[in-house]
């Protein structure tokens, strides 16, 4: 029986968010006092061990990128917490900020520490102010009691695009600019914010942060997946019965988390399929539900554990009308800087729009097929890149819905 | 206050250009020409650099429109929950269509990307307050608030 673990939301609806004291009363800021009583290159080290790989979908080893940052000689160096959750179907930043703001800055406050910065930014979508709320008056409490030492943390809000999400047009956006990603190398832990070495983790990520510390890197690296420990919040959604979020330990399988957690498929229905990650997810039928939700074990079917969205799809739904709101949305949302997703984008839209008209052709699906695999690996940024993979994963694992439209 | 007063509030704060046109749309409801031109002064950067910052954003609008902004999440969850029935009643209810502004410039229809609300689908947001599980038949109830 799969149950949830609360590592992250383990403060959630137990405290009043907006009460310092609440959260110190819960253990809060105990491992920040710990954290600076390490020295930077052993702490870099614990976290590294505990192999936390970050929540935001890349899943990179958190430690090892604070230890490029920690290395780099700079007169000034930045921690950044992207907040600008925009994956659809996505909400577990907004509970951690709305339930337990002081763990996302504590973290961020380790961070400072271990790499040796001063400034915070916290980067949270346009479409929470009531979110950036909560954080200026969570970062007020916590500058009032000094909790925070000299490390002084200023939040910004996003303006509507998705793109934001990827740390370097995240870095442009905080600049001012158009949110157009850089060319990497160099990477932001060198070269970042105002050209300065900067760390950027996601929400979960610095929540996981003060709990590491404080239980120790052995105790996280047993928990879950071996590969990619630790626990994992899900959002879901579609057709289920439990319209709602769970953490869980990254060992738990997808059939676990719809027919257990999730209680299953809406209205006594049967499953179709389930796009977990957001919407640049694959999609994922009934015949690979036994695998865990683990970053590599996903990857190796094709699909991304991303930002934890769980979208369940019922028999009576076409992937093609579904997939054609996606091409839609990533058309809308490509920033246009670089052609292979400006125009690839477009033209994906433009063909799945085509099938689902009922004009399509199999000379359509080819063409799909071949722009899809161009694009993932022609794109300059992740959004460009994951943008084929719900059409990609749907012709292959639902290919009629497709061929039955064709003429 | 005008926008000029508005943007010099954040004249200091670097790459603060984004958060004066935020605060410039909460008091306009839009992005005009003129504050633009003054961001673009102000932050010291080419006119047509402060336009396409403004010109980037989903959340900003060069054109006028209706006070209370209305958006309608789009995304595959609320796809699937029945956007297309609360997009129905909302343009008959206001007596336009999704993009444009009411007569009265009371309201404004948009259509948005997930707002992260994805636990009570269909959602709409008024000025970026969430109205969850929406269904054709409370669209009069929650424009009321705002008339």
């Amino acid at each position: 029986m799969a149950e949830e673990m609360r590592i992250v939301l383990r403060n959630y609806g137990k405290i009043d968010p907006l009460n310092i004291d609440e959260y110190i009363a819960a253990g809060g800021y105990k491992a920040l006092e710990k954290a600076k009583g390490m020295n930077q290159i052993d702490l870099i080290e614990e976290v590294k061990k505990s192999n936390l790989r970050g929540r935001g979908g890349a899943g990179f080893n958190c430690g090892q990128k604070w230890f490029f940052a920690n290395q780099a000689n700079a007169d000034q160096k930045y921690v950044v917490c992207n907040a600008d959750e925009g994956e659809p179907g996505t909400y577990k930043d907004r509970l951690i900020m709305q339930g337990d703001p002081q763990s996302v800055l504590e973290g961020m406050a380790v961070c400072a520490y271990a790499i040796g910065a001063n400034k915070g930014f916290i980067y949270c979508r346009g479409e929470y102010p009531y979110v950036v709320d909560i954080l200026n008056q969570a970062i007020d409490q916590a500058k009032a009691k000094g909790v925070l030492g000299d490390f002084d943390i200023e939040v910004r809000m996003g303006a509507g695009a998705y793109v934001c999400g990827e740390e370097t047009a995240l870095i442009e956006s905080i600049e001012g600019h158009r949110g157009e990603p850089r060319f990497k190398p160099p990477f932001p832990g060198v070269e970042g914010l105002w050209g300065k070495p900067t760390i950027i983790n996601n929400v979960e990520t610095f929540a996981n942060i003060p709990v590491i510390v404080e239980k120790g890197a052995d105790w996280y690296a047993s928990i879950g997946a071996p590969s990619y420990p630790g626990t994992k919040v899900l959002t879901l959604t579609g057709d289920i019965n439990n319209k709602t979020f769970f953490e869980v330990p990254t060992s738990t399988t997808i059939k676990e988390v719809v027919y257990e957690l999730g209680g299953g498929v809406a209205g006594g229905k049967k499953f179709k399929a389930v796009q977990i990650g957001g919407t640049s997810g694959g999609f994922i039928p009934e015949s690979l539900l036994d695998t865990t939700i683990s970053f590599d074990a996903m990857s190796a079917i094709g699909a991304t554990l991303g930002s934890g969205a769980v979208f369940v799809m019922d028999e009576t739904r076409d992937m093609v009308d579904v997939v054609s709101k996606i091409t839609k949305f990533f058309e809308h949302e490509s920033c246009g800087k670089c052609a292979p997703c400006r125009e690839g984008t477009a033209r994906m839209n433009e063909l799945v729009g085509k099938i689902k008209g009922g004009q399509g052709s199999s000379a359509d699906i080819t063409l799909l097929k071949k722009l899809g695999g161009v694009m993932s690996i022609a794109c300059l940024c992740g959004l460009g890149q994951a943008a084929p993979a719900p059409v990609l994963t749907t012709l292959g694992h639902f290919a009629a819905d497709y061929e039955d439209k064709l003429v | 206050m005008s926008y000029k007063g508005i943007i010099a509030r954040y004249a200091e704060v670097p790459g603060g250009i984004i958060e004066a046109f935020h605060a410039v749309e909460k008091e306009f409801s839009f992005l005009p020409e003129e504050a633009i031109a003054e961001a673009a002064r102000v932050f010291k950067v080419p006119a047509a650099e402060a336009y396409g910052v403004a010109s980037f954003y989903s959340m900003f609008s060069t054109e006028t429109r209706g006070k209370n902004i209305i958006r309608l999440c789009e995304s595959a969850p609320c796809h699937i929950a029945g956007a297309a029935e609360v997009v129905a009643a909302l343009e008959k209810e206001l007596g336009i269509r999704m993009g444009e502004s009411t007569n009265d410039g009371l309201f404004a229809l948009e259509f948005t990307e997930c707002v992260g609300q994805c636990q009570a689908t269909p959602v709409i947001t008024i000025n970026s307050k969430p109205y969850l599980d929406v269904t054709p038949d409370i669209i009069p109830n929650i424009l009321a608030e705002y008339k």
